[in-house]
């Protein structure tokens, strides 16, 4: 399947930088020292795990096996101990054995109604078109889904969605350009409930985490959907470009407070770009990393399960 | 202290300083191999050289990466930094059609940025037209054709289910050259991912078909290690002239920025500083290092301040502040001086705790704000400056005429200063440090009560220090700094 293919290809590139490389920096029989440690730091670095987590990892390396003769086996499962520690949090995914896990096991569904999915982060990230693949995900597993397009700021926004719309072949709500986005949530909640809809999405302006009075309006849609639906949001996922650097610890910080995220999207990891920023963001908020972007069109999502992911990167 | 050899920065100092220094560049999301790089290169430069007994060992190992930062970002850390017009850092040719190609990852901001280039041409006569190359994202033709609107500027355009991005681009510069009026033509070309052979062979094609005189590389400002490799990428499928780094409006330290000019030598040209069609400015090197050394760290904007303000006349006005008369006359040279500095949103959000303050109501004007009051003082006669008591209803109202604001606006400016020359009394009083502690509780004040006054604070007693040991002080600092300056060159 081309999409496994490519999540596995995915994987490759940060198995490449933590793991294959553990064998030729790590060379059996040789004693562990710290230079080699530092040399491996810098490879977890490269991640954009950042300096604590990856500072982390080379502590427990330390702890466990400095001055002693390198066994790259057990170097490698400390090292992927620590990350699958790191990654999991505590509500450790159970059972996550399927190749293909059921999108709809990752998301809090709401069993009365619509379920309504909040979708926001910083400009550029990959918002819009994570909604389309998770539309065309639901769609597929035979969900009805109705897209608001709350992004009145940017030009051609909501044609942008519309488009995508009209490709899934699923409805959506738009407003004027400048309109009040929670104006349009609370047409495309109105909407949901009309037509009796599973699913519906909400799209939003891109926003930089730093913007008070745009990260107020976050919550605004919040209220005004769950005043129309119980519980709405059930879903409120920050998705998080994979090239993101440090930053990214900035904007979960954030767009936690202002739009309670209960997961990450992190798109693009179809690039060259690790993505290892979600490392610390989970091991700071526990946010979990739900689904994963790999590529631009419609069939490029999958689940992200840190189960599989780390042990995809066992040799 | 005894691991300083007689005056001079030993390795284990300097060793101890990188460190710090690494720290923080990784922690701005330089690469890890220009990080590990750039320290070792500074340490080896800076070890042997003279103490500055004015600073600490530490301080004085930031000082001398600030400046190689500057340096190495296409600055003069000696000089004030003045860009060129935006015509001249795109290279705008003295007659014809100048071709300018955009490229970048995908949603870097490069549709956006186009947008703001041509404005920014259009202002300064040079007309441009946009052609939309991006077939690939659904409705990118649309953005920038909405954008192109917003600006006035023709779009070219074609029909993406019978063309491809290499037509597009060849038809887009035939049309500018029929239309004889224009001069700069902007290619915006769909986002693409570096490791993307197919489509990285796409742009290539359009550099030969088309030939552009220019092609800039659209990188986020919170790209993390990755920036070296799709800026590589990048410059190798089409050797980049310029690098607009955008999104500098958030809060990221912006390590991308000196890791791309690092492995591509690429100079950089501009930065995006929000989503609207004027947020677009000239790349500051000095800032840049500021920034990425940053992170709630006073150094750089203290080093900057050293710089810029000239130390007599800081001098005189602390004095003065000292004294209790620190009159509107002072209070407009204070604020030429921030203007030295950059626009005061970007001052402010350097100094900790006054970022928040800055991002507060994105929307309010810091630097029209700043304007508006420069426009009132200008409009009081000097007397008025010396003594603002003295302006009663009828002053206030010829105030407000000359300078083009309500009478109440010339109210307020009187009561925040009555409010803010109190606070700075106290503070005259206090060191460096403690004068930081005294801004950011403002800060906080001023966020705990949005667009309420300054409230008076506090004297401080040691405010009452006499002036002769003000004075015996200003003295021994215009000495120490006229050292460092000299050390520096
Ligand atoms: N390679 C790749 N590109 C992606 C992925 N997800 C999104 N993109 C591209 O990234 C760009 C931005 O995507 P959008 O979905 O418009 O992003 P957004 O967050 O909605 O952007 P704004 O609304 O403008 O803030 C587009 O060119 C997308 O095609 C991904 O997983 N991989
Ligand atoms: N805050 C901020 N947003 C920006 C800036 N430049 C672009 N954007 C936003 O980033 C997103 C992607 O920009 P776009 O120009 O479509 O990127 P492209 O995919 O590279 O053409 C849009 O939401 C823009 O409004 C900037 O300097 N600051
Ligand atoms: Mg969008
Ligand atoms: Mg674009």
């Amino acid at each position: 399947m081309a999409l496994f293919e490519k999540f596995k290809s995915g994987l490759q590139k940060t198995r490449q930088v933590l793991n294959t490389d553990v064998r030729d920096l790590f060379k059996a029989g040789a004693i562990l020292d710290e230079e080699m440690l530092e040399e491996f730091e810098g490879r977890l670095i490269r991640s954009d795990m950042g300096v604590e987590a990856a500072d982390e990892i080379v502590a427990e390396l330390r702890k466990q096996h400095l001055g002693r003769t390198v066994d790259p086996q057990a170097i490698a499962e400390t090292v992927n101990a620590k990350l699958r520690d790191l990654l999991s949090g505590e509500d450790r995914a159970e059972g996550g054995e399927e190749e293909n896990a059921d999108p709809l096991t990752r998301l809090n569904l709401n069993p009365d109604g619509p379920t309504v999915i909040l979708v926001s982060g910083v400009n550029g990230v990959g918002k819009t078109t994570s909604i389309a693949k998770l539309a065309k995900l639901l769609t597929d597993a035979g969900q009805s889904v109705v897209l608001s397009a709350g992004d009145t700021f940017r030009a051609a926004a909501v044609e942008q969605l519309t488009m995508w719309a009209g490709r899934i072949g699923c409805e959506i709500v738009t407003g004027e350009a400048n309109s009040d986005p929670a104006s349009v949530a609370h047409r495309g909640a109105a909407r949901a409930k009309e037509l009796g809809a599973d699913v519906l999405i909400l799209d939003t302006a891109g926003r930089l985490q730093t913007q008070t009075n745009l990260m107020n309006e976050l919550g605004k849609i919040r209220r005004v959907v769950g005043k129309q639906i119980d519980g709405a949001p059930h879903e409120s996922l920050l998705v998080i470009d994979a090239t993101t650097g440090q930053n990214g610890l900035s904007q979960a910080e954030k767009f936690s407070e202002a739009a309670g995220c209960t997961g990450i999207v992190l798109s693009k990891l179809d690039g060259s770009a690790k993505g290892g920023v979600v490392i610390p963001i989970r091991r700071r908020m526990s946010i979990p990393v739900k689904f994963v972007g790999l590529g631009e069109g419609l069939g490029d999502l999958a689940v992200f399960e840190p189960e599989k992911f780390v042990r995809a990167l066992e040799i | 202290m005894s691991f300083i050899d007689r005056g001079r920065l030993t390795e284990a100092t300097v060793r101890e300083g990188m460190k710090q220094v690494r720290q923080a560049l990784l922690e701005a999301d330089v690469a890890y191999d220009v990080a590990q790089d750039f320290t070792k290169r500074v340490a080896e430069q800076a070890v042997g050289d003279r103490v500055l007994k004015s600073l600490k060992p530490s301080e004085q190992i930031v000082g001398i990466v600030y400046r190689e930062l500057v340096t190495l970002m296409g600055g003069d850390p000696d000089s004030d930094f003045q860009p060129s017009s935006p015509a001249a850092q795109i290279g705008v040719k003295r007659d014809g059609v100048t071709v300018l190609m955009m490229c970048g990852l995908q949603g870097a901001g490069k549709t956006t940025t186009c947008g703001k280039l041509a404005r920014a041409l259009k202002k300064d006569g040079f007309a441009p037209l946009l052609v939309a190359a991006d077939l690939q994202r659904p409705a990118a033709i649309e953005q920038l054709r909405t954008l192109g609107e917003q600006v006035g500027v023709p779009v070219y355009t074609e029909d993406p289910a019978s063309s491809t991005p290499v037509k597009v681009c060849a038809n887009g510069v035939k049309e500018a050259k029929r239309r004889g009026d224009v001069r700069v033509v902007i290619l915006d070309t769909a986002g693409r991912l570096g490791v993307d052979e197919e489509l990285m062979k796409e742009l290539s094609a359009i550099d030969r078909k088309v030939g552009p005189d220019a092609a800039f590389l659209v990188a986020d400002a919170m790209t993390g290690q990755d920036a070296v490799n799709s800026a590589k990428a990048f410059n190798e499928a089409l050797e980049l002239d310029g690098v607009v780094l955008t999104k500098m409006d958030g809060d990221t330290r912006g390590g991308a920025a000196l890791s791309i000019k690092a492995v591509t030598g690429v100079p950089l040209k501009f930065v995006g500083t929000g989503e609207t069609l004027d947020g677009l400015e000239a790349f500051h090197p000095d800032r840049m290092a500021g920034r990425i050394l940053g992170g709630g760290d006073m150094a750089t904007l203290l080093e900057k301040a050293q710089r810029e303000f000239d130390a007599d006349e800081m001098a005189e006005q602390q004095a003065r502040m000292a004294e209790g008369k620190f009159t509107l006359l002072d209070f407009q040279k204070a604020m030429g001086q921030i203007g030295k500095l950059g626009s005061m949103r970007s001052v402010m959000k350097m100094i900790p705790g006054m970022g928040q303050l800055a991002d507060m109501d994105p929307d309010a004007d810091m630097d029209g704000e700043v304007r508006r009051v420069g426009a009132m003082i200008d409009s009081m006669t000097q007397d008025e400056r010396l003594n603002p008591d003295r302006i009663d209803r009828s002053r206030r109202n010829r105030i407000a005429a000359g300078s083009g604001v309500q009478p109440h606006e010339v109210n307020k400016l009187l009561k925040d200063f009555k409010g803010m020359s109190g606070m700075m009394q106290s503070m005259s009083g206090l060191g460096m440090r403690d004068r930081m502690a005294a801004v950011k509780g403002l800060a906080g004040q001023m966020s705990a009560n949005p667009g309420g006054q300054i409230q008076q604070r506090k004297q401080s007693t040691k405010a009452d220090q006499d002036l002769a040991k003000l004075r015996a002080e200003r003295k021994r600092k215009k000495q120490l700094a006229k050292k460092s300056r000299k050390k520096n060159r």
